[in-house]
């Protein structure tokens, strides 16, 4: 372990914003969400990748510690190593560096449910305190106040990966006490009731925030924080969390991203913003790309 | 060479009105230009079906070609929500339509179920989740070797499959490669099949593994280049993701986007396509 940086640490007013950018080594709560994720992937490890920060996470790891996980992503993607983050689930970079592509059926048929896949990255519009995660809606199922994007491939990452990690922004109306809608299982009620539910995996062992990091505790399966970012307190924790949330007895201080971490990162986003404004660049009409009329082939 | 057709002849000869349609094509090779010869034609009462409505099944819905939609994933990807989609389950605009919601991978056994010509597919999932308890299409069966729960789920057989794909030859045997999807799955599992493609060549050269749709099982082929943007078409062009991000904008207003119709694809020619 290296040793704590007491200069690389921001002062809690640096952390109140999310999109800040911090001085050129000082990690935004986003950034350091980001890394911590990362660093949970293991080298050689073979991981499902959800889109947006699971992706993010794990090509950092993949682009720092971790040169060999392997990278799976539902389009049919294996071993992908883009050169620069996709901006959806289907993007040709993921085909044009995969080791193989193929069928959005066998992906899950052989791949996922074969159980090939050791961790699943996945996201999620909320997480309750037992872990269980909802996409689909905010409010009733049938007169839903929010419809949101719906499963996708979370149900079966969840139940079918060995293990998953969750990532998601902090706040209450995220981290809630029971799910509107339990789009993915995690923990259910909590106790041994995933396994009651006839679920073999091990279900989430992590649920990383900008703020802190829970895991499951050993019985009762609640979700309790056990690592703490730098400069956050319990109480800003225990204030943008939906439930009573308890401390760990041996809470943790996350290390500060390294400057490797945090220059490898950045570079990633540069490079993949790059990447998608010369996608853009002449093509930003949306009558010009009238997929309807005359196209002359590229 | 019988199955070359116009797209406008393809959409109004083997689509009507209330069929149970297909649009394939994940991210990669979304047949767009089909989906609005459908808006043009004003096909209504569809059951449309897709794993990802995507952009494509926002444009139909909002112009009330929608009764039901078959789906597992219903956003703009990389961007946030498909507004129409939205506006119709939240709001019932323009007016309300069914929802079979199901998840990705019960999205594949289903199609390959149909393409099986099995009644339908099963799966390990569903467990704990709450879909199941709002769709009467996810059901539990038990393994009669080992007794375990699994998860079944009727097949999708669409009156008509649409894709997209890189090229075809003369004869209308298709071909496509890179991110594959489930189109393959899909056109098996349709009655009819109507595939877009890129261009039209005099061999196809396939390598002997490679993805192809003999002739024979495609209903109609017709030639229409871009019919996959603003998605991609591997080794054609890229995915216009600008448009992707642009549309959230056009599509957030109903006016706004009603405009938009009028300007881009209702007052529009449709492709000469064909032969």
């Amino acid at each position: 372990m290296m040793s704590r940086k007491q200069s690389g640490f921001p002062s809690d007013e640096s952390f109140s914003s999310d999109e800040k950018r911090g001085d050129a080594m000082v990690a935004t709560p986003s950034e350091v969400m980001t890394v911590v994720a990362a660093r949970m992937l293991q080298e050689r490890t073979v991981c499902f990748v959800g889109i947006g920060i699971p992706s993010k996470a794990a090509n950092l790891a993949r682009l720092t510690h971790a040169p060999q996980a392997v990278l799976i992503y539902e389009s049919g993607t294996i071993g992908t190593r883009p050169s620069v983050l996709p901006l959806s689930i289907g993007d040709g970079e993921l085909a044009l560096t995969a080791d193989t592509v193929v069928s959005t059926s066998e992906i899950f048929s052989y791949w996922l449910q074969g159980g090939r896949v050791e961790l699943g990255f996945l996201g999620a519009a909320q997480v309750d305190r037992y872990a269980n995660l909802n996409s689909t809606v905010i409010g009733n199922y049938q007169s839903p106040k929010v419809r949101l994007p719906g499963a996708g491939g979370a149900p079966e990452i969840a139940a079918q990966a060995k293990e998953t990690l969750i990532i998601i922004n902090h706040d209450r109306r995220k981290l809630v006490e029971k799910v509107d809608f339990i789009t993915s299982a995690g923990y259910l009620d909590g106790g041994d009731s995933r396994e009651r539910a006839g679920l073999k995996t091990g279900g989430p062992t992590a649920v990383i925030t900008d703020l802190c990091v829970l895991r499951p505790e050993f019985q009762t399966r609640e979700l309790v924080v056990t690592q703490l970012h730098p400069g956050v307190t319990r109480q800003t924790v225990a204030e943008a969390t939906g439930w009573d949330v308890r401390f760990a007895e041996d809470l943790t201080q996350t290390q500060v991203p390294s400057d490797l971490e945090l220059s490898t990162l950045r570079e990633l986003e540069r490079q993949t913003a790059l990447a998608h404004s010369n996608d853009a660049a002449g093509k930003t009409s949306l009558t010009r790309n009238n997929p309807t009329a005359e196209v002359t082939r590229p | 060479m019988s199955n070359l057709l116009t797209l406008s002849d393809a959409i109004r000869t083997h689509l009507h009105q209330g069929d149970c349609v297909a649009l394939e094509g994940f991210t990669h090779l979304i047949p767009f230009a089909a989906g609005h010869e459908i808006i043009r034609q004003e096909k209504r009462d569809l059951t449309l079906v897709r794993m990802t409505p995507d952009v494509i099944f926002d444009q139909m819905i909002g112009m009330g070609c929608a009764k039901r939609l078959v789906f597992s994933w219903g956003g703009n990807p990389g961007v946030g929500s498909l507004h129409r989609l939205r506006d119709a389950v939240e709001k019932h605009f323009p007016h309300p339509i069914e929802i079979d919601e199901r998840s990705h991978a019960a999205m594949t056994v289903s199609y390959t179920a149909a393409a099986a010509g099995l009644p339908f597919g099963v799966m390990r999932g569903f467990l704990g989740s709450d879909l199941a308890q709002y769709n009467p299409n996810i059901k539990f069966i038990d393994c009669p070797f080992t007794g375990e729960r699994l998860a079944a789920v009727p097949a999708i057989r669409p009156d008509v499959a649409i894709i997209h794909a890189q090229r075809a030859d003369r004869a209308g045997n298709v071909h496509l490669w890179g991110i594959v999807g489930v189109q393959k799955e899909i056109a098996l599992a349709a009655r009819k099949v109507i595939v877009t493609v890129e261009e039209i060549v005099d061999d196809l050269d396939a390598p002997a593994n490679a993805c192809v749709l003999p002739a024979w099982v495609v209903t109609a082929v017709c030639h229409v280049p871009g019919g996959a943007a603003p998605s991609y078409a591997h080794g054609y062009y890229d995915r216009d993701n600008s448009f992707y991000q642009a549309w959230d904008e056009v599509s957030r207003d109903r006016e706004n986007f009603q405009r938009w119709m009028r300007e881009n694809v209702m007052d529009t020619v449709p492709v000469k396509g064909g032969a």
